[in-house]
């Protein structure tokens, strides 16, 4: 059954293929409480996101091929997005013994990464880079240099000072963009390098670009929004007026990592999308179970669950007039299939109501992760149908009655 | 209200001839004004000049936890000591007897006074606490929803008793 | 005096006006008048009960809390990190929902983490005073540090007070700037710059602060000096060489004292590492106002507790 977008065009609504999202946490094996293959899959659709890339950071890490088979055979039966497996680079990601890289690409991984785990040991990455070529792997990135961010939960600046939170300074993540750029080189491999989050990175990696180095790079829906303000209260878009409006200092939901930045730093990631600096948005999806948040900011685990937000955050900076939409769309869609060397699937469509806004309610979301600091938040856009292989997924419950409502 | 004054100091020198152990004390916010104006009235008939003192019974209110927000809390001062002292107490208007109670209640924790004694410019009656005033300057009839405003001219910027009666339910 | 105040918590004064602030300041007035009594008791809150839940260790802060707590005649009810389930791993949502079970009206938190009396705040019904929260603030020492440099100085209007040491990991910094600012008064930092904020020395600093690295300079002609302790972790962690080039080069004595308006006092909020940051002849010498601040440090509390405490949320004048 192929997919008939007509009756939504001619309701006025948007149809567009399915999203990719090379970045999420789907948490199983081993944190099942936080999240599932199923609920993350799920999540996942109710984002617009038809096919999402799982991390290896579970319990145990996916780091060989029986592992990533599982994965494959859970997502399968999940009924949701296509699940694509990224395996570690390390063994227990423990950034020591590189893991059997070819045979996890046979199994079915499509990126490794030891993400939230920078390879701290350069010569170890040089060796991964070097070894990924004959694995056509692609190796993803998180770019953090550890000693630099230290025990920092948020962005190092004059609200962290305010606040009395330890930063992480922008040169964390610069300083180790600039060390994995310079081993690209080295190793003659290619490098994805996610999450990017300073106005520094994006520009080494355009001038990088600029030099053929053959480096790509995705950014979060989150730093594309939301600014260190957040930590100290603010509700207030990068894209509103700024206002001192503190209401809700010190929630847990607004820490992640990377952390969220300055306003000029959102501006410059806007910047990386519309000149094609930026590949990809990717989630970052982190969802946590409530015991993970519900401590002192400081003992927060980091991240945002993000799948079910993206849009109407991506969709605030085209109204800003910060990127076209056509440059978003392409890195929600053909940009990180690029990145991941495959071609976009065929059939793989959603239909966004742009204009319906919205209240987010942690109990409406799918994902078991209810923590992002937009609960409670107005937003404007919203997918209102999703097709995978021309299959109808959301045409049930109140997804149903948004579309009939229009 | 000038010859009020006048005849209440005249009373309390009369009471207490020993004008060395006598002290005076007004309520904030407008008996430590009637206060001072009593102690000149003493220092200009007798030539002495009697130790003057204001307290603040904010803190020691029976209703603190009851009237719904913080009243503000002026500064005391009693600037002697109060053993073996005749105090007495100056206030506007002596309607319950609570504001008296707190404020004895204060005055002894300053020491333990030989005698404390009670001066108001209006009784207006309604008592509820087993309370006097030693001096009177005019007793006012009046219903117990009735309001007794004095205006002084240290504090509101004019001398006037005012009497305002409850608003009777149509 | 047209008093402002309608909060239901102290967690910082970072967004009080100069009215709130000198709001408290007048009452605390009134808090030391009552403390120089014979009988250092007023009854106000008789029948209420204030906790004391200090999660990291602090003798000083929960005396002068009790102290200010007993002399409004409040029961205390004490909850140490060593006397609580902390210790045993429960954890801070556990134990603000057990505060909040026990019923007090006003609960004085102390914890290692910043922001973590926002964190309790959310979840219970009691007034919460944040006594010191990790890096972040102490708002009660930041009023009774104004309330001190105003007894001394009288009206700090354009006045330039130094704060000197370790910024970087000073709550007591961040409230004393945010409470001497909105009175009048120009802060100058002084200190290590790896213990400064680099976004204050580096052009982000708050509104009416300026970092001077050169201490002496930032000593001349100011009109008051607070020091700041200085934790003796921070030479393990790397962030000083040795105490022994700290004192030399940051710390307070009686020669750095002369850089200073005449007369111009010295504050420190303890405990002091006598010759490490200040000397012991300016710690204890006529300029000091060390003592002074411990006294009506008790009297600022009281103040707050009173207004927390005794009114649902507002201070109004009374005609009663």
């Amino acid at each position: 059954m192929s997919f008939d977008r007509r009756p939504f065009e001619a309701r006025g609504l948007l149809v567009v293929p399915g999203f990719i999202d090379l970045h999420a946490h789907l948490r199983e094996p081993g944190f099942e409480e936080s999240e599932t293959i199923a609920t993350g899959a799920r999540a996942a659709l109710r984002g617009g996101f038809t096919t999402v890339c799982a991390m290896p950071n579970t319990e145990p890490a996916i780091d060989a091929p029986g592992l990533v088979a599982q994965v494959v055979a859970r997502a399968a039966s999940a009924a949701g997005a296509r699940v694509l497996p990224i395996a570690a680079i390390t063994r227990g990601r423990r950034g020591a013994e590189l893991c059997d890289l070819v045979e996890l690409a046979a199994a079915g991984a499509v990126a490794f990464s030891d993400d939230g785990a920078p390879v701290s040991d350069a010569g170890l990455f040089r060796h991964a880079l070097e070894y990924s070529r004959i694995a056509g792997a692609l190796i993803v990135e998180h770019p953090q240099d550890l000693s630099l961010s230290a025990k920092g939960v948020m962005h190092e600046g004059s609200v962290s000072a305010e606040l009395g939170l330890a930063g992480m300074p922008a040169a964390a993540e610069e300083a180790a963009v600039a060390r994995d750029l310079a081993l690209v080189k080295l190793a003659g491999a290619r490098l994805h390098l996610t999450h990017l989050s300073t106005a520094g990175s994006v520009e080494l990696v355009r001038r990088a670009k600029a030099e053929g180095v053959a480096v790509t790079c995705d950014v979060t829906p989150h730093h594309l929004s939301l600014t260190d303000e957040w930590v100290a209260g603010s509700r207030t878009f990068a894209w509103e007026r700024a206002e001192r409006n503190r209401a809700m200092p010190y929630d847990a939901n607004t820490k992640v990592n990377p952390p969220l930045r300055s306003r000029a730093d959102v501006r410059a990631l806007w910047a990386g999308i519309a000149d094609g600096t930026v590949d990809a948005i990717a989630t970052d999806h982190a969802p946590h179970a409530s015991i993970r948040k519900e401590v002192e900011f400081d003992q927060a685990a980091f991240g945002i669950s993000g799948l079910e937000t993206a849009l109407p955050l991506v969709l605030g900076g085209v109204r800003a007039g910060w990127a076209s939409w056509d440059a978003v769309l392409a890195a929600l869609t053909t940009g990180p299939a690029r990145v991941l060397g495959v071609p976009p699937p065929k059939d793989d469509w959603i239909v966004i109501d742009a204009d319906a806004e919205w209240t987010l309610d942690g109990e409406a979301l799918i994902s078991k992760g209810k923590n992002t600091p937009l609960l409670g938040a107005k937003l404007t856009g919203r997918v209102v149908e999703v097709a995978v292989d021309g299959d109808l997924k959301l045409n049930e419950g109140h997804a149903a009655e948004a579309v009939g409502a229009r | 209200m000038r010859r009020a004054l006048a005849r209440i100091g005249h009373e309390i020198v009369e009471r207490d001839r020993d004008l060395s152990r006598l002290a005076i004390v007004g309520i904030r916010a407008r008996g430590d004004a009637l206060a001072a104006r009593l102690c000149e009235t003493i220092r200009a008939n007798e030539g002495v000049e009697i130790p003057l003192g204001a307290i603040d019974i904010t803190l020691y209110r029976d209703d603190l936890t009851r009237v719904g927000y913080a009243p503000v809390v002026r500064e005391s001062a009693i600037p002697f000591s109060v053993d073996d002292r005749v105090l007495v107490l100056v206030d506007d208007v002596l309607f319950t007897g609570r504001t008296i109670r707190a404020a004895m209640d204060a005055l002894v924790d300053y020491g333990r006074p030989r005698a404390i004694r009670l001066a108001v410019l209006v009784d207006r009656g309604h008592r509820e606490l087993p309370i006097r005033a030693d001096f009177v300057g005019k007793n006012v009839p009046t219903a117990i929803d009735d309001d007794v405003r004095v205006h002084l001219v240290e504090v509101d910027g004019r001398d006037e008793v005012e009497l305002v009666k409850a608003e009777v339910p149509v | 005096m047209n008093p402002q105040w309608s909060r239901r918590h102290v967690l910082d004064t970072d967004d009080w006006s100069r009215a709130e602030i000198e709001t408290v300041l007048d009452q605390s007035r009134a808090m030391v008048e009552v403390l120089s009594r014979p009988i250092r008791r007023a009854p106000a809150l008789r029948g209420r009960t204030v906790i004391l839940f200090f999660a990291e260790a602090s003798t000083r802060t929960r005396v002068s809390f009790e102290l200010a707590a007993k002399a409004l005649s409040a029961d205390v009810t004490n909850i140490t990190a060593t006397g609580s389930s902390l210790e045993k791993g429960e954890s801070l949502y556990d134990t603000a929902r057990t505060l909040e079970a026990l019923g007090g009206d006003v609960l004085v938190m102390r914890h290692a983490s910043s922001g973590a009396p926002y964190f309790v705040a959310r979840r219970t019904s009691a007034a919460v005073i944040n006594a010191g929260d990790g890096t972040h603030a102490h708002p009660s020492q930041g009023l009774l540090d104004a309330f001190t440099l105003r007894e001394a100085l009288g009206d700090l209007e354009g006045k330039r007070i130094a704060i000197v040491g370790d910024i970087l990991h000073s709550r007591v910094a961040r409230s004393d700037i945010h409470t001497l600012v909105p009175l009048g008064a120009r802060i100058t930092l002084s200190g290590p710059p790896t213990l400064v904020p680099a976004a204050w020395r580096c052009g982000q600093p708050p509104s009416g602060v300026t970092y001077e690295p050169d201490v002496d300079r930032a000593l001349d002609g100011a009109d008051a000096a607070i020091v700041l302790r200085l934790q003796r972790e921070r030479q393990q962690a790397g962030l000083l060489p040795s105490l022994r080039e700290y004192s030399r080069v940051w710390g307070i004595d009686v020669g750095r004292m002369g850089r200073m308006r005449a007369g111009a006092p010295v504050m420190h909020p303890g405990p002091m590492n006598e010759g490490v940051e200040i000397d012991a002849a300016v710690a204890h010498g006529s300029r000091s106002l060390i003592e002074k601040q411990v006294t009506n440090g008790v009297a600022v509390r009281m103040a707050l507790l009173y207004l927390l405490a005794a009114g649902s949320a507002a201070l109004l004048e009374d005609r009663a």
